[in-house]
């Protein structure tokens, strides 16, 4: 189990404790953290599980494949630290890490 | 009486409803029917990682199973209602129990359209539907074989997909002269055709299956109308799926191609909101009345259904999205392309696996099937919302980023 802190976009904090091997979309959607709406339940097809990772943690991060780089490119609230959350595998690498989320997944 | 939200069905329609039901205030009793034995799960991955074995069921459950109890869901699995009654506000199941409801939910989703062809019932023949469809399915993967799918629809082809990749021999049969010829224009049909025979499946067009063969109750092999037979161990139909609206045509709900709806989800029965695969609904943004089969209309007809429940006022109104998941292949497919009149290909489908096909209508862009482009896809999908023109050369061009294409819309 590793720790993982999601924001919401009016501040609201949730810690979740998240299973390694699976990912930060389940994480959240198994914990009922609002604000991640997943409509594609992890196929990297929808973006709709977008999150914000602080500097401090990107590099820690698994590199965007081509597929999720793209489809960020397109989302309306997406910025250069903008991630999908299905696309990052939980490890004990990313224990107390802190992501927020847009005010709207879609 | 007090509040009992009642949902009959337990799939994604079900299991949103209950969560946007919580979300949106409502604090009354809910109780989920529903027939199979597992709380809601995630219908693509049957055909997809999941039947690759590459995910097993604790990650397809669209909530998990605390989710019910967290938020006091009351959910009766391997339950099937078999009336209304709408007169007294009930619904009776199977096992003899009766819920009274303030309001109901029709979430009954849709079940495979049967081939009962000679020999149906031979030991070997599976539809895909069900997790339990995909562990009867799985049990021949390991033994290796010969596999015939019937039907070269979604269904089929990532079925196909995935048992090539287990080094079964496959054989597609389809009726019409093109595969995913309901979902996907000509070009992008074709191209599926050319993959899957790269990756060694055998794709057989034109063919009339006219039944199952036989030694010992186990299926040998398929036979076409046309006197060809194709040895197998197992089959898969696909032929497409039938809405479940039996219940609502009982209770003498309007039923026209689907449970009817309005655009906050309401039946004929002021108590009674459906939403799903079982609706027939009406989407301003298209301008039309129609059936989807598809998880995003589930889930967003639930959250329109929910909220109209607790009384609150937010109509459906989305351009339906799909996609697909084959080899190395993500199709996105965003609008509806029937009646398109014009076809315009950005990339080359002929080599390599990677274009686009954008669909015209009087200029007006209607719908796109994209292979593995996502840019193409997610910028068509504000375009197509906005009902936007965009001529057939800048889509084409490939000098043009997607992100300044609407720099082209009028």
């Amino acid at each position: 189990m590793t720790k993982v802190v999601f924001i919401e976009h009016d501040g609201t904090e949730h810690e979740v404790d998240a299973e390694n091997g699976t990912n930060l979309m389940e994480a959240a959607t198994k914990h009922l953290v609002p604000g991640i709406d997943a409509d594609c339940g992890g196929a990297c097809a929808c973006a709709t599980c977008m999150i914000y990772v602080p500097e401090e943690w990107a590099a820690k991060l698994p590199e965007k494949e081509d597929m999720e780089e793209t489809m960020l490119d397109f989302c309306d609230h997406s910025k250069e630290n903008s991630r999908l959350a299905c696309q990052i595998e939980v490890t004990d690498a990313l224990e107390g890490i802190r992501v927020s989320m847009p005010a709207s997944q879609h | 009486m007090s509040d009992h939200v009642v949902i009959v069905g337990a799939g994604h329609a079900a299991g949103q409803a209950a969560a946007s039901l919580r979300q949106e205030g409502y604090e009354g009793a809910i109780t989920m029917i529903g027939n199979e034995p597992y709380i809601p799960y995630q219908r693509p991955p049957l055909s997809k990682k999941f039947l690759a074995g590459e995910i097993g069921i604790d990650r397809v459950y669209f909530k998990p199973p605390e989710f019910y109890e967290k938020e006091n869901v009351t959910v009766k699995l391997g339950t099937r209602v078999t009336e209304i009654d709408r007169n007294a506000k009930t619904v009776h199941t199977d096992k003899g129990e009766t819920f009274t409801y303030s309001k109901l939910l029709l979430t009954t989703g849709s079940r495979v359209r049967e081939l009962n062809l000679p020999g149906f019932d031979l030991e070997g023949v599976f539809y895909l539907r069900n997790v339990g469809d995909v562990e009867g399915i799985q049990s021949y993967f390991n033994k290796g074989g010969k596999c015939v799918i019937v039907g070269g629809g979604y269904i089929g082809l990532e079925v196909a997909a995935v048992a090539a990749k287990h080094g079964i021999d496959v054989t597609v049969l389809e009726m019409a002269p093109m595969v995913m010829a309901r979902v996907v224009g000509p070009i992008v049909s074709r191209f599926y055709e050319r993959v899957h025979k790269e990756e060694g499946v055998k794709i057989v067009t034109g063919a009339a299956v006219s039944g199952f063969e036989g030694k010992n109750g186990q299926l040998t092999k398929v036979t076409c109308a046309d006197g060809t037979a194709h040895e197998a161990d197992f089959v898969v139909v696909g032929v497409g799926i039938l809405p479940n609206v039996e219940l609502a045509v009982e209770a003498n709900l309007k039923v026209e191609n689907g449970i009817a709806v309005d655009e906050c989800c309401r039946t004929s029965d002021p108590d009674i909101y459906a939403a799903g695969d079982c609706t027939n609904h009406p989407n301003p943004l298209l301008g039309e009345r129609l059936r989807l089969e598809s998880v995003h209309n589930a889930l967003e007809q639930a959250k329109t259904a929910a909220a109209a429940i607790c009384g609150k006022e937010k109509p459906y109104a989305q351009i339906p999205w799909f996609w697909s998941d084959q080899y190395d292949l993500k199709l996105q497919i965003v609008g509806l392309s029937a009646g398109y009149d014009q076809a315009v290909v950005r990339g080359n489908p002929d080599e390599g696996r990677s274009f686009a096909v954008f669909y015209l209508k009087e200029g007006r862009l209607i719908a796109v099937d994209a292979i593995n482009r996502a840019p193409e896809f997610m910028m068509s999908k504000q375009l197509i919302a906005k009902g936007v023109s965009i001529p057939a050369e800048k889509l084409r061009d490939e000098s043009i980023n997607m992100k300044e294409m609407a720099a082209y819309a009028t």
